[in-house]
């Protein structure tokens, strides 16, 4: 048997995929754990769902809607089940090598979609030194202690970054009774929702110390303590400013970086901004029929963009059929932390296509323009922009007929 | 060579609180002083290997307290045992030590400090099986690294240990450095050391695509390998377990009781050891156990260094062990590379009769598909110093980008320090008792160590032998089997044998480090092996979840949970690594799920 799209990844995006991709398609979904949800399984705390479904749902809830749709499709579905290597033949056809506890085996696809999600920035990668002991957690390792093996990884602890997950885990264990200190950011604003700054640290009196950073690790069995310093606007340390903390745990929220080991093994270019694939308004990579959705594409900060993305890419991925590529590559400015697409491709359709962007600062009165072949042509205004608060909008690119040798530009302008 | 006189003078200028006497054929030093970097001068100020056995360097830092790091509990699980042979340390050498002696008939103990073999030095170091081109004839390293080169192959084919001989590689920074090639064949030959020939850049290009743009031509040496050191360590502990040898983990050699120059029992933490002979392999710390055996001639000053682990994506910057010749000085070194040819033997002698310990490090393609940068070179007071700091690692990362171009300081997935267990004399000290007549040093063991082990084994073995005869014949242990069957790495068998055994044994099908692509099945065989890996760093070590990009993030919670499962304890009792290292606190509120 041959599906007509396989789903790498069973959490939010790969469910969506699958769901929205059956709907034509004959589909397989792949998940490397017992259990389908992916990271949604651990994320206890509600505000998911505000979007799709109007609801504060909690992230199992949330990953349950999409499980009970999933029940009533004829997706096949891989609990457990490791891909070893995907390999595209001449015939176009995907050979796709699995393993699981019934041993090794290989299923052929039309398509796929890489739905792997992301995986977090770790202790060793913003070059935290001292010694080496228990204690260090990725706030995520730590969420999954807590929350699926109720388990107490600290009593009482420092949180480096306020990237989301870590502000969740600042909250999370304080109803558990341990200690947070408080959380260090080395950017000048924090990295988190607004909303989770309020929610998980103000309504707790956790302190969020920004330009800070932890700079030395104490304890060489359990963590004893950690330093912490202030840094300038560079990001560098300001001797002097170092401060001796006792605590039993550094759990970091450090940044989230897309899982595309696979994507790389098939030569898909990726995207240096968005250390997701290059994509065109299909989601398709560069390699015909391999699909990038949700955070494997670029790290979102709400489930239900991901969900929206992946709904598209299961359609796309379903109807495609192969055509030659008319490529015009999207180029996006500095104030840009990442635009996605990066590319229309005018052998498709470009009527709906959806922008997910980011600003590289906090912008006020901001004014997002696309220009093509120079000639304004959009133009939207946003009170403020943040780089941790993504957003996205809907262009009829149709409506301006761009060619194969067109210039297509996003700007932002304060 | 300076005589008695001359090395009290040269000591006083350092510090004139130096006390110096001779005694027993040592020079011994003594005092207090306030730089860690004059304790070490004034030791290598005292080296006389013509006239003394060695220095003894007592001199204390001030506001230093070493601090040996213990086991962290007492009892009394070894009280009273008298095994025929106790080794001290479970590093490479005591490991391979155990493994030789476990092919005799003798009731042989190895006790370790940690709770596992390997996590000192022999997990700390770049995995090298060096060629021995930086070694001086008459030195005791060189003796050991030929051979034990040379045993490399066959030792890692009966133990199931991956090994590569694919050669390191000195890189030439000019065309005419070639003319140099002679000097360098010149010192193999007196090294004894076979297959050192140069490469032009075509070569170069072909065994190293990816050598830099400036290398015009290398010397390769062919004897080169590549190992992984701990899970060799492991591998010769497991053989040697298999084959009857008791391994003391967490159990700390603290006192001895010495009668007239003889040991008579070993006090540990876990209670009083009574051996026929003692063998100290005992790393940084086999200057104190030698010193407790009233046998030492020696003193460590341990040398920190520090190296990068990058992912394997960038594994194929290097095939080998790549690393500048000593004289190849590349322009952004900020140092102006010795001119002209005379100038450039100068270097090169410089280099062979090197004063500086280190060869300078390179770029290492790691047994596991890794690239390995590193190390560098830190004298330190505490022997068990593994802090790593940011301006040392900037700076390895700059000279090694010298080497390996498209190296980026993102792909860096992690860092570590290691302390060698350097002898002022900077040698090995292999050798009967001097002092005491019931103890065998393998002593002062720094590179080329891990080379060098399994030769240094062959002889201890054999002193050990002669010595334990007086109390009857030492007979072969008539079930030795050398081979050992290793844990079984699944992501590399062919997927009919991958099928097969998953088939045979399910948990090989269930994948739980995704970045190392390592199965629950290869984690329980780890936790089931004859030296049961019961922490996470020791699963780590024989089977490598955590190794990869993520460092632990997805897959620490489930190997912590599949330990404690197999071992059928609270998952808060499980230990990152030695006592005291627990990863979980116990319940949450609303308990286990």
């Amino acid at each position: 048997m041959i599906y007509d799209v396989t789903v790498i990844g069973g959490g939010p995006a790969g469910l969506a995929a699958a769901v929205s991709a059956s709907e034509t398609a004959k589909v397989l979904l792949i998940e490397r754990e017992a259990k389908l949800g992916g990271i949604l399984k651990q994320c206890i705390h509600d505000g998911f769902g505000l979007i799709t479904f109007k609801e504060k749902l909690s992230g199992p809830e949330y990953s349950g809607r999409f499980i009970d749709m999933l029940r009533q499709t004829d997706v096949h579905v891989s609990l457990l089940t490791f891909v070893t290597s995907v390999e595209k033949r001449d015939d176009g056809l995907f050979r796709i090598s699995l393993v699981n506890r019934d041993g090794v085996s290989e299923v052929l696809s039309k398509t796929i979609v890489l739905a792997t999600g992301c995986r977090e920035r770790t202790a060793k990668q913003i070059f935290i030194q001292g010694t080496r002991p228990a204690g260090v957690f990725t706030a995520g390792t730590a969420q999954h202690f807590v929350n699926l093996s109720g388990q107490m990884p600290t009593r009482k602890c420092v949180i480096l970054g306020s990237g989301d997950i870590g502000l969740i885990m600042a909250r999370r264990l304080t109803l558990e009774g341990a200690e947070v200190e408080g959380v260090y950011e080395v950017k000048s604003s924090p990295s988190g929702l607004t909303r989770n700054i309020h929610q998980c640290l103000n309504d707790f009196n956790i302190p969020l110390h920004l330009s800070h950073t932890v700079t030395r690790l104490f304890g060489e069995r359990r963590l004893e303590g950690v330093e912490v310093a202030r840094v300038d606007d560079k990001m560098k340390v300001i001797k002097g400013t170092e401060r001796y903390i006792p605590c039993d745990a550094l759990i970091l929220s450090v940044g989230l970086i897309p899982e595309n080991e696979l994507a790389e093994t098939l030569g898909v270019s990726m995207d240096g901004r968005t250390k997701g694939p290059a994509v065109d308004q299909t989601f398709m990579t560069d390699v015909d029929g391999v699909f990038c959705t949700g955070n494997a594409l670029h790290v979102n900060d709400l489930v239900d963009y991901v969900t929206e993305c992946a709904v598209y890419t299961g359609k796309n991925s379903a109807n495609y059929c192969k055509t030659d590529r008319k490529n015009v590559i999207i180029k996006a400015g500095k104030e840009f932390l990442y635009l996605v697409p990066s590319r229309l491709d005018l052998s498709k359709n470009i009527a709906d296509t959806v922008v997910y962007f980011r600003a590289a600062a906090d912008m006020n009165n901001a004014t997002l323009k696309l220009k093509i072949d120079g000639r304004e042509v959009l133009t939207k205004k946003y009170p403020f922009l943040r780089p941790p608060e993504m957003e996205r909008l809907n262009i009829d690119f149709s409506a301006y007929a761009p060619g194969e040798k067109s210039e297509i530009e996003f700007s932002i302008e304060v | 060579m300076a005589d008695f006189k001359t090395v009290c003078k040269n000591i006083a200028k350092i510090s004139p609180d130096i006390r110096v006497r001779e005694d027993r054929g040592l020079i011994i030093l003594e005092g207090e002083l306030d730089k860690w970097e004059d304790v070490v001068a004034a030791g290598q100020a005292a080296v006389d290997k013509k006239r003394y056995l060695g220095v003894i360097n007592n001199i204390k830092l001030k506001g230093f307290e070493p601090r040996m790091r213990m086991p962290g509990f007492y009892d009394d699980a070894y009280d009273g045992i008298a095994p025929d042979v106790l080794i001290i340390g479970g590093g490479v050498v005591g490991c391979a030590i155990a493994r030789e002696l476990s092919a005799l008939s003798l009731n042989t103990v190895l006790a370790e400090k940690s709770s596992d073999v390997a996590t000192g030095a022999s997990s700390r170091n770049d995995g090298c099986v060096h060629v021995g081109i930086d070694l001086k004839p008459g030195q005791v390293k060189l003796k050991y690294n030929g051979r034990g080169n040379e045993m490399y192959t066959a030792l890692c084919a009966d133990l199931g240990v991956p090994f590569e001989r694919k050669g390191h590689i000195l890189l030439f920074y000019r065309k005419w450095e070639r003319l140099l090639a002679p000097a360098f064949r010149a010192v193999a030959r007196a090294n004894k050391i076979k297959g050192v020939e140069y490469i032009n850049e075509k070569k170069l290009k072909e065994l190293e695509p990816y050598a830099p743009d400036w290398a015009k031509g290398a010397m390769l040496m062919k004897s080169g390998g590549i190992v992984s050191p701990y899970k060799l360590t492991v591998a010769l502990a497991e053989n040697a377990a298999v084959n009857g040898v008791g391994f003391a983990l967490d159990t700390a050699v603290t006192d001895m009781e010495v009668q007239d120059g003889k040991i008579v029992s070993v006090t540990t933490n876990r209670g009083k050891i009574y051996p026929k002979l003692v063998i100290n392999a005992a790393g940084v710390y086999s200057d104190f156990i030698a010193d407790l055996a009233g046998d030492r001639t020696f003193t460590i000053h341990p040398r920190k260094g520090i190296n990068f682990i990058f992912d394997k994506k960038v594994g194929k910057l290097s095939n080998t062990s790549l690393a500048k010749s000593p004289f190849a000085i590349v322009p952004d070194d900020g140092v102006e590379p010795p001119k002209g040819l005379i100038n450039k033997i100068k270097a090169f002698k410089d280099m062979v009769n090197s004063k500086s310990h280190t060869k300078g490090g390179g770029v290492i393609h790691t047994a596991d598909g890794n690239l390995l940068v590193g190390p560098n070179a830190i004298e330190v007071p505490d022997k068990e110093d593994y802090t790593t700091d940011i301006d040392s690692l900037n700076a390895i990362y700059r000279k090694q980008k010298q080497t390996a171009q498209r190296l980026k300081m993102s792909d860096a997935i992690t860092y570590f320090a290691g302390t060698r267990a350097a002898t002022y004399e900077e040698d090995f000290v292999v050798r009967k008792g001097i002092f005491t007549e019931n103890i065998i040093e393998a002593a002062g063991i720094q590179s080329p160590g891990l080379t060098a082990a399994p030769a240094i084994a062959q002889d201890v073995a054999l002193w050990a032998a002669e010595y334990l005869s007086r109390f009857g014949k030492v007979e072969k242990n008539p079930s030795f089997n050398p081979v050992r069957k290793p844990i079984p790495h699944l992501a590399e068998l062919d997927s009919r044998t991958r099928d097969e055994m998953i088939k045979k044994n399910p948990d090989y099908g269930v994948i739980v480090c995704r970045c190392e692509e390592i199965s629950k099945g290869e984690i329980l065989d780890a936790v089931r092996s004859p030296v049961p890996a019961t922490t996470v760093d020791a699963v780590k070590r024989r089977v490598r979840p955590g190794m990869g990009r993520c460092q632990g993030g997805f897959c620490s919670p489930l190997v912590v949970k599949i330990i404690a499962d197999e071992l059928n304890i609270s998952p808060e009792r499980v230990l990152k690594g030695d006592t005291g290292s627990n990863i979980l606190f116990g319940k949450t509120k609303g308990g286990e799920l």
